[in-house]
């Protein structure tokens, strides 16, 4: 499995990161050496095997239906770079 | 008393309690040492003047009941902290300021101890030598140039330099046990579960687990007594009945099998961990414990598999990080373009690398050829443990390949920096806890660790063991405070 | 129950039939959003109701409520569906302005609740529509673009607020379906208390897919996705365009491109969401925040018993136990409010009585006055009283109406009403009887007329007897004396 530019592209894309052709191509090698050592899995014969989600050794535990009526808005928008009060303001998205 | 930054922490405690030294006394000792250390890095954000108001108001009304009364602790940056500056050693976090505080440190402040400072770490937990972190590289105190290990170099930095008495890390794939093995210190991974995950910036969330770094085992068992809760803020905390780890450690571990996995003998292993793993075969048969050869089979798939599941899942993780909430934004002509730029600008490279291999692994077509296929790997692996401890209690093994390398040594080639982690990470991908400590030293006369990893919730073995070896190897940690 | 389909889009060859699926976005009713502890009302000030979990801070991790899971498998009994006693929820990761965490908590593989049925009351019959399955997810937040020209406002308020979706099979025909098929959906959750349905707040949306195929093709046609319709009318008017313009490009011989579109309400068209193209990658895996969700048979069970009747037992039970006609069983448990305010009349009142009203002039006041029968300006106890008054003689039919439109000033007691106005209607046959000999005394001609065969004349003396009553004459009464007089 290779990966080429036009995928790390398409990958960059996906995760919302901007990456120049000279950064591109080194990640193109980088990956292609990790997925190499990542290969090694193929070696195994799995398909007998449920796929481990969890090692909490534990049950979903249900909360219960009640509602903590504090207002944090000052502190939730706090730390976002617009100083609206009310508002998350970010740029249009291009429809 | 220029000694009291030499001090342990149930020294220190001792001292406290019997009023020998004030909590202000304490804390200035360690803010005036840690002043003078600012060439190793240790610190993103400093919490002294308020640390010593704290102190002070310690001090006038003294609670010696608290575990950790009047104690001053940095921990590593990827704890939230309310009202502190918190990065996650990353650009992207660089000016927030959580207005919230972390389950874990909580438990510490709760207990009596004071926030001394936000400890530099790899970028995100993404790491293991701390030279991915957006505010420098972190010297090793055992000498210049050298990786202190990571992610939480910066804290087993402080440590080992007495910059802090003891404090807390993160481990995923080692990054508690490798940075303790590389700086001569203590480090223990709890069982996942154990420790809750609330208000720690998240990296892999089915791997990270906080835990403590120290100077001795006594130590590392007390903290672990005051941050292992159940956390009903925590899917996955679990709620067990956790021993009384300090008052219960002993160094009877008389009748225990320990397990030697063959498959550990890695393919050029330097010898002199072989030979620390020999002497620490013999150390254990000399407490009265017995040596038993286990296979693990799996073991060398570990590596693999965690570099998909640990990625896969930070890649999810790390979305949350837009510009758009908090953190850093760079502006942009449209919300596609704010995010690119945004991310590009405020993450790393290692970062970048592995949103890429997360994103790339759960992607259309390859979800199961990788994701899938890793977590039937991973069962495998927590197979393969469950079955061995049938026959033993706990497991010995190297805590690492090498010593300390030298900054810069490995940054080129991110595998062979991934390599770092081959005894470390088997554990976190079955969930069980594991502790490294300082064993003895390479022909560089730099530290090397040897582990031990346990049974699910059965710190209590893995400590006593620690302890008894900890005994009768007496290690000295040669700090000659060379940065000063 | 197969159907013949009446629905096509015609051409001058060809005669196509519209095959359509729903995804239902329906909003839980709960207090509490589904991982985390804020509240769900809706309209407070904007980022009011938004906690650090649902903001997506850093170290914040979800927790699931209850009873949001409670109300899910008791829409899936509503549904006649499977309930799995394992789920996952996964992680669906996209990025935008309203989805703070950059991926939603959903379910994919594994959903809560599997295969049921919906039974549609259409005019020609009965007709099933299949569920294929229903899951939890987290809602988004709102974007607000028309607040300021080039930044988009962000509110999160609805961001982590329990959704159920529900995922029909591609059973629907035609836009009336479609209309059956929501106001079903709508009316069992309102039963079982699990979404309000109210569409203009929101609480129920539906992403609509359309395909077309010749009649008599068995395979399916590509289909397009129209997201987030929010009323029924705008459903039926996409499914139109969208039809339409799907037949036109195949009569064309162009191919259909599958993708996502909008629906426009003022131009009345749909359009493609290019934004949305490269968003069809969501990388679903487990969330490794939660583990999956397990339900013991004690669990459901415990739920099962707190169903209450769903409609279409109920409609059964009409029809059989008060020998309604299907049609008019319909109406009465087509939404809950209904069925109660006419559980509550019957109580003490004759059924059929109760029936006619309802549906009859109480309906038309509500549909005048834009109310819901909850808003009802006349309680069902008046309504019930004033029925009795019908049948126990107090007052005619005809008077009942015009106390009726008395009552619904202030919802006024109906016997007030009478004793007040003195609307008490003439039943004694001697006073009748009276008022019947004076009409015949002073209409001799007319008499003989009708005596010679002219029948149509009754009609005259029944009114004019009513006259001479002044309006309060039992018209059965009446028409009893008349008889016997005139045809003795």
């Amino acid at each position: 499995m290779t990966i080429d530019l036009k995928t790390v592209k398409h990958i960059s894309k996906l995760a919302r990161i901007s990456t120049d052709e000279k950064k591109a191509n080194k990640l193109a090698n980088d990956l292609n050496s990790i997925f190499k050592f990542i290969e090694a899995l193929n070696e195994l014969d799995t398909e007998k095997v449920e796929p481990l989600t969890s090692v909490a050794d534990t049950k979903l535990r249900l909360r219960e239906d009640k509602f903590e009526a504090n207002n944090i808005r000052d502190k939730i928008l706090k730390n976002s770079p617009d100083e609206n009060k009310d508002y998350f303001v970010v740029p249009k998205v291009v429809e | 008393m220029s000694d009291i930054t030499k001090l342990s922490l149930n020294e220190l405690i001792q001292n406290i309690r019997n009023k020998k030294l004030s909590s202000t006394e304490i804390t200035n000792s360690f803010i005036e040492r840690s002043e003078k250390s600012k060439k190793l890095n240790t610190y993103v954000t400093d919490n002294f003047s308020s640390a010593l108001e704290a102190a002070k108001i310690f001090d006038e009304k003294p609670n010696m009941d608290l575990k950790l009364p009047g104690i001053p602790i940095a921990v590593k940056d990827l704890f939230c902290t309310n009202g502190v500056r918190t990065t996650a050693g990353s650009n992207i976090l660089n000016n927030f300021i959580p207005p919230y505080e972390s389950t874990v440190t909580q438990s510490m402040w709760d207990e009596g101890a004071i926030l001394l400072g936000k400890l530099n770490c790899d970028e995100f937990a993404m790491g293991s030598s701390n030279e991915t972190s957006f505010f420098g590289n972190v010297q090793n105190p055992i000498g210049e140039n050298l990786v202190p290990g990571g992610s939480s170099g910066g804290s087993s930095a402080a440590l080992a330099a007495s910059l802090t008495p003891v404090t807390i890390g993160t481990d995923t794939g080692g990054s508690i046990r490798q940075p303790a093995s590389f700086t001569g210190t203590v480090g223990l991974k709890p069982t996942y579960g154990s420790c809750s995950r609330y208000g720690i910036v998240a990296f892999a969330s089915s791997l990270d687990q906080a835990g403590p770094m120290s100077q001795n085992v006594k130590d590392a068992a007390l903290l672990l007594e005051v941050i292992s809760k159940f956390d009903n803020k925590d899917s996955t905390s679990i709620d067990f009945k956790r021993n009384k780890y300090s008052s219960e450690l002993t160094n009877n571990i008389k009748g225990l099998k320990i397990g030697i996995p063959n498959e550990y003998r890695v393919e050029g292993m330097p010898k002199e961990i072989e030979d620390l793993w020999k002497k620490g075969i013999e150390i254990i048969k000399d407490c009265g414990a017995e040596i038993v050869d286990i296979s693990l089979p799996t073991t060398k798939y570990a590596l693999p598999t965690y570099y998909i599941v640990a990625p896969a899942e930070a890649s999810s993780n790390l979305a949350r990080y837009d510009g758009v909430k908090y953190g850093f934004r760079s502006e942009g002509e449209n919300l596609i373009d704010m995010y690119e730029k945004t991310r590009s600008e405020g993450f790393g490279e290692e970062v970048k690398r592995r949103i890429l291999i997360g994103t790339y692994v759960l992607s259309s077509g390859y979800y199961d050829a990788y994701y899938l296929k890793a977590q039937k790997v991973r069962q495998l692996i927590k197979k393969d443990f469950d079955n061995v401890y049938n026959n033993v209690d706990a497991i010995l093994t190297p805590s690492t390949p090498s010593s300390a390398f030298k900054i810069g040594e490995k940054t080129d080639d991110p595998v062979s920096m991934y390599l770092n982690d081959i005894f470390t990470v088997p554990v976190n991908l079955a969930g069980l806890p594991g502790i490294s400590i300082p064993a003895g030293i390479d022909n560089k006369g730099f530290p090397l660790g040897l582990q031990i990893i346990g049974k699910p919730f059965d710190e209590q073995t893995i400590l006593n063991i620690a302890y008894s070896m900890e005994e009768k190897i007496n290690f000295k940690n040669n700090i000659t405070d060379w940065w000063m | 129950m197969t159907k013949t389909n009446q629905f096509f889009i015609e051409r001058e060859q060809n005669k196509y039939e519209v095959v359509i699926g729903l995804e239902v976005h329906a909003q839980v009713t709960s207090a509490s959003k589904l991982f985390s502890s804020s509240p769900t009302k809706f309209g407070a000030e904007p980022n009011t109701q938004v906690s650090l979990v649902d903001a997506a801070f850093p170290g914040m991790l979800p927790v699931i409520n209850e009873f949001c899971v409670k109300q899910a498998i008791k829409t899936g009994i509503g549904l006649k569906a499977k309930i799995n006693k394992k789920s996952i929820f996964d992680r669906k990761n996209y990025f935008y302005a309203d989805l703070p965490q950059g991926y939603q908590i959903s379910q994919y593989k594994y959903p809560i609740i599997g295969e049921g049925k919906v039974i549609l009351d259409m005019a020609d019959g009965q007709k099933e529509i299949g569920i294929e399955r229903l899951h939890l997810e987290q809602d988004a937040g709102k974007s607000i673009h028309d607040i300021d020209p080039t930044n988009t406002f962000v509110d999160l308020n609805r961001s982590g607020v329990a959704l159920m979706e529900i995922v029909s099979k591609p059973d629907l025909r035609s836009p009336d379906e479609v209309n059956a098929y929501i106001k079903k959906l709508r009316s069992i959750m309102r039963y079982l208390g699990t979404c309000d349905g109210n569409m203009q707040e929101g609480s129920l949306r539906a992403d609509v897919n359309v395909s077309v195929r010749r009649q008599g093709d068995d395979n399916f046609g590509t289909r397009c996705e129209i997201k987030n319709v929010n009323s029924i009318k705008f459903m039926q008017m996409a499914i139109i365009y969208e039809a339409n313009r799907q037949v036109d490009l195949i009569e064309e011989g162009k191919s259909i491109d599958q993708e996502t579109r909008l629906f426009d309400t003022k131009k009345n068209e749909t359009r493609s969401m290019r934004s949305k193209e490269d968003a069809h990658d969501y990388r679903y895996f487990p969330d490794p925040d939660l583990l999956p969700l397990e339900i013991s048979d004690e669990f459901i069970s415990q739920i099962k018993d707190e169903i209450p009747e769903l409609p279409d037992e109920k409609k059964k039970r009409f029809i059989d136990k008060f020998n309604l006609s299907s049609y008019e069983a319909n109406i009465l448990v087509s939404d809950i409010d209904t069925s109660k305010y006419f559980e509550e009349v019957i109580k003490n009142s004759d059924v059929k009585l109760a029936t006619n009203w309802i549906t009859g002039e109480l309906f038309a006041v509500l549909n005048e006055k834009n109310l819901e029968i909850s808003e009802s300006p006349v309680s069902s106890n008046n309504l019930s009283k004033l029925i009795n008054l019908i049948k126990d003689g107090t007052i005619s039919g005809k008077i009942a109406k015009t106390i009726f439109e008395e009552m619904i000033d202030g919802d006024k007691d109906p016997q007030t009403i009478v004793d007040q106005k003195g609307l008490k209607q003439e039943s004694d046959p001697k006073a009748l009887e009276e008022l019947i000999n004076k009409v015949i005394k002073n209409n001799t001609s007319k008499v003989e007329e009708y005596k010679s065969g002219k029948e149509k004349l009754f009609g005259f003396f029944v009114g004019q007897v009513m006259k001479e009553s002044k309006g309060k004459g039992n018209p059965q009464l009446i028409n009893k004396i008349l008889k016997e007089k005139l045809n003795g």
